[in-house]
């Protein structure tokens, strides 16, 4: 199993989410982007929309089928990753870094406790295999 | 079992814009008899267009000829076994298009007086009793134009329902296994959709259902909605306790009827404790899909909820049979005249020419298949949820993906080398790399052990040469499509510019 970057959490839906002070970027991981397959599109909150722990933000399709992403954390989209419209390939191509969906001022920090490390995800994940 | 030879059809074929000359014409029109106006004075310049339309120039025989070319292209279940899991490409009969052509039946106006259009009315009464006997319900409405559109009226009958028992619910659930179309309808009619994972089985259990109606509200949930069997092909045989929990909470539940056709003449959903049902007439009645065309989603109901259904509805009385308008608890109208009445003379013809014998047969013949398919090509495709299925089966890549690095994607398109319609892929969403396969009751046995005797074939090349499968189909003009940059930069009208690249 390729490595999980360590500085992430994870939720069982295999978003990440990486912490930095108050603000969360959201991303999915690679496990997701290889189910998917080529993704084609993502659909993306606006800035400042205020969102919910657990509810949908985002959609992203691909060549398989469309699937909701949900938020790990509770707050306000302070930035999103603009170039996903016309670049929705940088998803699959780099998830961690170019292919980043949202940013997040937090409003609950606790949020993040129901997350899982690097390596609690990495043994979810081959369960499922 | 051998793929095909290379098609003969001619697959080389220009968009009808760039076939022609300029000028050529295929029609001829008569000498202008009357005085021509200047439709600048009559409608003002401004709305005037100053170039002519870039339309096709060309004669009779070359449009002929482009259209006839292009549908040696398409595949039909005329052609062969079509086993697309999920939509159910039933055989249409050819007794329903003679029906259908009745002139009686198809020189008539819906303005004419109930008095003029009485064997309409008839049938169209004689049809909506038909299909209600088959449910178990009350009444039914032949008026919605497709299934989506069943489940949007279905649901806004349970919505004013409510409203007249004074309850404001807003929660319908939905599982996991659901068609898409569910939790847009649901949202079309100002619900929420709430996603319910299926148990481990692969159906619905009823603590999971229990557990959702205590996390959402028991005062919030209006209805669950449920597809059964699923799109799993499975049974939801928990329905009935279901049903019970969920109107012990006030709430309704919904059968999406997609999948009636494994279950017609045997099982009837109102007795199950369904509250409303939509019909597939297309999936389950044998009338054409449509692509998006003409289609009928008619709605069952129980007595309860019967007056809630869209007007008008049409009623016998005194040997007369008259449209009645005069239901002030109704929904309203959610299709303009009757629906889309010639797909309604068909489904009437198929279930008058099987009677109830007959489709309870087709239920049989429909599992069968179905089961004869999962028994021969289970070992190279497993089941994720395993079990004898109903009308359809839903297969894995779990198998040939870990052994090879052949894929679902490259097994459907290596299906269309050796003449089949690949069946549905990558749904329901919850199966890994999903075949999803439904040879419906008309097909003979040994077409389905030809379909099966491919699999096991494309199952051995996976593993002598998986590159052959991963760049198929071989067979055709055109071959394997990229998907990918059809779905990022799709190119949806032609352009005279991009002609001359």
């Amino acid at each position: 199993m390729s490595g999980y970057p360590e500085d992430l959490r994870y939720t069982q839906e295999h978003e990440w989410a990486r912490v930095s002070g108050n603000v969360v970027t959201i991303g999915i991981t690679k496990y997701a982007v290889e189910q998917l397959g080529d993704i084609t599109y993502v659909g993306l909150p606006r800035e400042g929309e205020e969102i919910t722990k657990g509810d949908v933000f985002g959609t992203i399709e691909s060549v398989k089928a469309q699937s909701d992403v949900f938020s790990p954390v509770s707050g306000t989209v302070a930035k999103i990753n603009d170039p996903l419209e016309d670049n929705p390939e940088y998803v699959n191509d780099d998830p961690y870094d170019e292919g980043w969906m949202i940013q997040v001022e937090m409003t609950d920090p606790e949020d993040l406790s129901d997350m899982m490390d690097a390596k609690a995800y990495t043994e979810y994940v081959a369960e499922l295999d | 079992m051998r793929p095909l030879q290379a098609h003969t059809v001619l697959h080389v074929e220009p968009p009808i814009f760039e076939l022609g000359a300029a000028g050529r014409s295929g029609a001829s029109l008569p000498e202008m008899d009357v005085p021509e106006i200047d439709p600048g004075q009559e409608f003002g310049v401004d709305v005037l267009r100053c170039e002519d339309p870039l339309l096709p120039e060309v004669s009779e025989l070359e449009v002929i000829r482009h259209y006839t070319r292009l549908s040696q292209w398409n595949y039909s279940i005329d052609e062969g076994f079509y086993p697309l899991g999920s939509c159910t490409m039933k055989y249409n009969p050819r007794v329903n298009e003679w029906t259908a052509r009745l002139q009686g039946l198809t020189d008539i106006h819906p303005y004419q007086n109930d008095d003029q259009i009485q064997g309409a009315l008839e049938l169209m009464w004689r049809l909506e009793h038909a299909l209600a006997a088959v449910g178990g319900f009350a009444r039914v409405t032949l008026q919605p134009a497709a299934g989506a559109h069943g489940e949007f009226t279905g649901l806004k009958v349970i919505r004013a329902a409510l409203s007249a028992r004074g309850e404001r619910r807003r929660k319908v659930l939905v599982p996991d296994s659901a068609h898409g179309t569910n939790p847009a309808s649901v949202a079309f009619n100002g619900f929420a959709p709430v996603l319910l994972a299926s148990g481990e089985a692969g159906i619905l259990r009823p603590q999971d259902v229990e557990q959702a109606l205590e996390r959402e509200g028991a005062d919030q949930v209006a209805a669950l909605m449920v597809t059964n069997p699923n799109t799993l092909g499975l049974f939801e045989s928990h329905i009935a306790e279901i049903a019970k929990i969920l109107h012990s909470a006030g709430a309704m539940l919904y059968m999406d009827g997609a999948n009636l056709n494994a279950i017609m003449g045997k099982v009837r959903p109102a007795d199950t404790g369904v509250d409303v049902m939509h019909y597939n007439l297309h999936k389950t009645f044998s009338t054409p899909h449509g692509g998006g065309g003409p289609g009928a989603g008619p709605v069952g109901v129980t007595e309860e909820l019967a007056r809630f259904l869209p007007v008008p509805v049409v009623e016998r009385r005194n040997g007369r049979f008259v449209l009645d308008y005069d239901r002030p608890d109704s929904v309203g109208r959610v299709r303009s005249f009757m629906g889309n009445f010639g797909v309604l003379v068909r489904a009437y013809t198929y279930l008058r020419e099987m009677g109830a014998d007959g489709i309870a047969r087709a239920t049989e013949l429909a599992v069968l298949n179905a089961n004869y398919v999962r028994a021969r090509i289970e070992k190279e495709y497993p089941a994720q949820y395993g079990g004898a299925c109903l009308h359809e089966v839903v297969l894995s890549d779990h198998r040939i993906e870990k052994e090879t690095s052949v894929t679902t994607l490259d097994v459907a398109k290596r299906l269309i080398d050796y003449g089949f319609h690949p069946p549905t892929i990558y749904f329901p969403l919850i199966v890994h790399g999903a075949l999803m396969i439904e040879p419906t009751e008309t097909e003979p046995l040994e077409e389905v052990e030809r379909f099966c005797q491919a699999m096991e074939a494309i199952f051995v090349e996976a593993h002598e040469d998986p590159e052959l499968l991963k760049h198929a189909p071989h067979s055709r003009g055109v071959n394997r499509m990229d998907e990918v940059r059809a779905a990022r930069k799709p190119v949806l009208r032609w352009r005279p510019e991009a002609s001359d690249s």
